[in-house]
């Protein structure tokens, strides 16, 4: 059977834009932002104060199993613990740190003595300790997803789709480092011992298709599914449904079908974690769009500010429009460009202006149900939302929405799809809260 | 920095230039149509094409409505009516008809998008009752009708009147492909049609769920149930006849007035195709795609709402 999802769309991928000679390495920032919640789940507690020394790669911040730990980023000394603007929206305590410029790292990194015999649980600990996110963009802590998933899955999946138009952060991961994506995946494989790994990339990089397939026979357990390119192949769900052709049903995970999904990113990054010891505290990022001068990847320490990186990008255009955490798909748009990358920043996107959109207009072409890959149909949720009718969205299924972007972006009638979707599943669980 | 809501692109392709790709896309038909019927064909489509516009700018004024002129859709509704109409049609009648699509179809449905029936049928189907003669009368191909003269109608058999007696037309396929019949401007030429209709599938303005469900349909009906001792000839004379080409790409498409669903627009297809065999055998007109549409377009909330897409992960057999 033919390996693909229902609906979806080919938006230009602009993936050329992006300078794919190097990983380039950023001017030290003289300060960082750590927000003590990047995950899903609620933000951890502070192990430091203000006026406290801290080392690269050193705790920071800690708590229980959803409380997943945050590291520094860099040497210097702790300034302050407050709120501070979050990437995700609104504002979240944050660690902030002077950088000394000295590049110390804490004798907190110490690589697990034998990595070939590690138990279980002491795996898992590790991915904890070493604040492991899903660095794709959900964030979802590793090791929960990991060892919720053990014994349960018979499929294991490396995401390097990266569906998003302008995003070429896991493509050139794979470029330069593959042995570091494989061997992740391969620990990751021996705890959760599913019958079949694979690793599924879009036909739109080759150059990372030839990196993986020079190392592929060292690991002949993996196998590598190259899927033409289709937005959203990268969303979970549609991702399970393309390489197995199974659904995962509403208020599923993944693991219910058989299947887990890891992004090549944290793949390296529980490499890291296991054989050196190093937590989360850098990651590869997009910098990208029309409105910047020399876009490129940056190797970024966690906490690095947006300015920061967009300077070193060349800075922005006269005709800024909009600065954008993630793709442009599904990217978060941010009021101040001060927000620090955190543990699943992939991208800032620096987009144009652009001009006002004509009064939105629903001429029932359909096409929003054509794209809709979670088979929803836009264009009656809309009708309801307006009206603000729970009770029909709900009939419509408007929470199985996975906010991809497909039906705005087919319209031609210009509605606000998504947007108004977002606002009707917000007004839903308010409505149930009172 | 504005806090805009994702996705932060969208397709350039918006509702003005699908109804500037319908309206290249009747270029051949309208051209077909002059060359067959003469210079007046042209100026009845120009007439209806202005007045609709005209029609929608009087509603708007009226009803203190933002004008919303620039995305071609008056436009496209007097060009398709003109299609419908024979080139002798009098001028008053084809204004008349215009303004009749755009306001009591189209705007008082609440506008572009909301319209329950097809409005170019709409306002055909209303011309035909009140002024059937006028409707009904075609001149012959290579007639050219003057643009002036008002009487004095040379009314041509159109093949689906001969078929009526249950014998194959005079006119070859190849007349019938090239649109040498006699026949309302823009249903003639067969050839035209498809060429348009293919445009608009290579644009992606249309699924080809509707207009192949709708030809399907009719080829298999009228092959089965032929009246004549050749059944191929029969359907392909019953497809190239009677507007049914330009019904199926132009008219049972309609956004508006036909449903969303992917099995929706099938069954709408196939109804439109099934209704029109149906009128065509056993109505007093000789074609009968018109109230088939319009008779679909009224079943199209039902269809749509028996037809919604099954739910993600629902299903058999969901985890193999």
């Amino acid at each position: 059977m033919k390996k693909t999802f229902h609906g979806g769309i080919h938006p230009a991928d602009k993936k050329n834009l992006t300078d794919t000679s190097a990983i380039f390495i950023p001017p030290e920032p003289d300060r960082v932002i750590i927000p003590l919640r990047q995950h899903i789940g609620t933000a951890c507690e502070p192990l430091v104060k203000a006026g406290d020394r801290v080392k690269i790669g050193q705790k920071i911040g800690g708590g229980s199993n959803m409380q997943l730990p945050v590291h520094a980023s860099v040497s210097g000394t702790v300034t302050a613990i407050g709120p501070m603007p979050h990437p995700g929206g609104g504002e979240v305590p944050a660690v902030i740190i002077e950088n000394d410029h000295k590049s110390e790292f804490s004798d907190q990194i110490v690589a697990y003595p034998d990595p070939k015999n590690l138990p279980q649980n002491d795996f898992f600990r590790i991915l904890h300790d070493a604040g492991i996110a899903g660095m794709g963009g959900a964030a979802f802590p590793a090791a929960v997803k990991a060892s919720s998933a053990q014994s349960r899955i018979d499929t294991l999946i490396i995401n390097a789709c990266e569906c998003e138009p302008y995003i070429v952060s896991d493509d050139m991961l794979l470029r330069t480092e593959p042995l570091r994506v494989l061997s992740g995946t391969m620990l990751l494989a021996k705890y959760l011992s599913p019958a079949r790994i694979t690793l599924a990339v879009e036909d739109n990089k080759p150059a990372a298709i030839a990196a993986l397939k020079a190392h592929l026979h060292e690991f002949p357990d993996i196998q590598l599914n190259i899927l033409p390119t289709h937005y959203p192949q990268g969303s979970e769900k549609q991702l399970i449904q393309a390489l197995t052709h199974r659904e995962v049903p509403a208020g599923k995970l993944p693991a219910d079908v058989g299947c887990c999904v890891f992004n090549p990113s944290t793949a390296a990054a529980v490499h890291d974690a296991v054989y050196d010891g190093i937590p989360l505290i850098r990651r590869i990022v997009t910098v990208s769009g029309e409105a910047l001068e020399a876009p490129r990847c940056f190797l970024a320490p966690i906490g690095m500010r947006f300015s920061d990186l967009i300077e070193a990008a060349g800075g922005t255009k006269k005709n800024i429009g909009s600065i954008i955490a993630g793709g442009p798909m599904m990217g978060i748009a941010q009021e101040t460009s001060a927000v620090p990358v955190i543990k699943s920043t992939n991208c800032i996107l620096c987009l144009p202006k652009k001009e006002e959109p004509p009064q939105p207009r629903c001429i029932r072409c359909g096409k929003c149900i054509e794209v809709c890959p979670m088979h929803l149909q836009p264009l009656y949720l809309y009708r309801s939302e307006i009206s603000a009718d729970h009770a029909s969205l709900e009939q419509l299924h408007l929470s199985d929405c996975i906010e991809c972007g497909c039906c705005s972006y087919i319209c031609p009638g210009r509605l606000p799809l998504v947007e108004r979707f977002r606002a009707g599943k917000k007004a839903i669980k308010e409505a149930k809260r009172k | 920095m504005k806090k805009t809501s994702s996705p932060h692109i969208r397709t350039r392709n918006g509702t003005s230039r699908i109804m500037r790709d319908v309206l290249i896309a009747l270029i051949p038909a309208v051209f077909a149509g002059t060359l067959i019927f003469g210079l007046r064909a042209l100026v009845i489509v120009l007439l209806c094409t202005v007045s609709s516009v005209a029609a929608e700018f009087f509603w708007k004024f009226l009803s203190h409505q933002h004008m919303a002129l620039s995305d071609c859709s008056a436009a496209v509704t007097g060009m398709l009516l003109a299609m419908t109409l024979p080139a002798s049609v009098p001028y008053g009648i084809a204004v008349l008809g215009s303004a009749f699509a755009v306001i009591f179809v189209k705007e008082i449905c609440g506008g572009l998008g909301q319209n329950i029936f097809n409005p170019a049928l709409a306002a055909r189907a209303f011309l035909l009752l009140c002024f059937p003669r006028a409707l009904t009368q075609y001149p012959a191909a290579g007639s050219s009708y003057p643009l002036s003269k008002m009487s004095d109608i040379v009314s041509s058999a159109t093949p689906l009147h001969e078929m009526q007696q249950r014998i194959l037309p005079e006119a070859s396929l190849w007349d019938m492909l090239i649109g040498n019949i006699g026949g309302c401007i823009g249903e003639v030429c067969s050839l035209a049609l498809l060429a348009g209709g293919i445009y608009l599938l290579a644009r992606k303005v249309l699924s080809p769920r509707i207009p192949l469900a709708c030809l399907g349909t009719v080829a298999l009906l009228t092959l089965v149930f032929s009246k004549s001792g050749y059944p191929l000839e029969w359907m392909l004379y019953q497809l190239l006849g009677g507007g049914l080409i330009l019904g199926a790409f132009f008219m049972a498409t309609d956004y508006a007035s036909s449903p969303v669903t992917p099995r929706g627009r099938l069954i709408h297809g196939a109804g439109c195709g099934a209704l029109t065999v149906l009128f065509r055998y056993t109505g007093i007109f000789p074609e009968g795609f018109t109230y088939a549409v319009l008779l679909m377009n009224a079943a199209s909330p039902l269809i749509d709402q028996l037809t919604a897409p099954r739910r993600f992960g629902i299903r058999k057999g969901a985890t193999e």
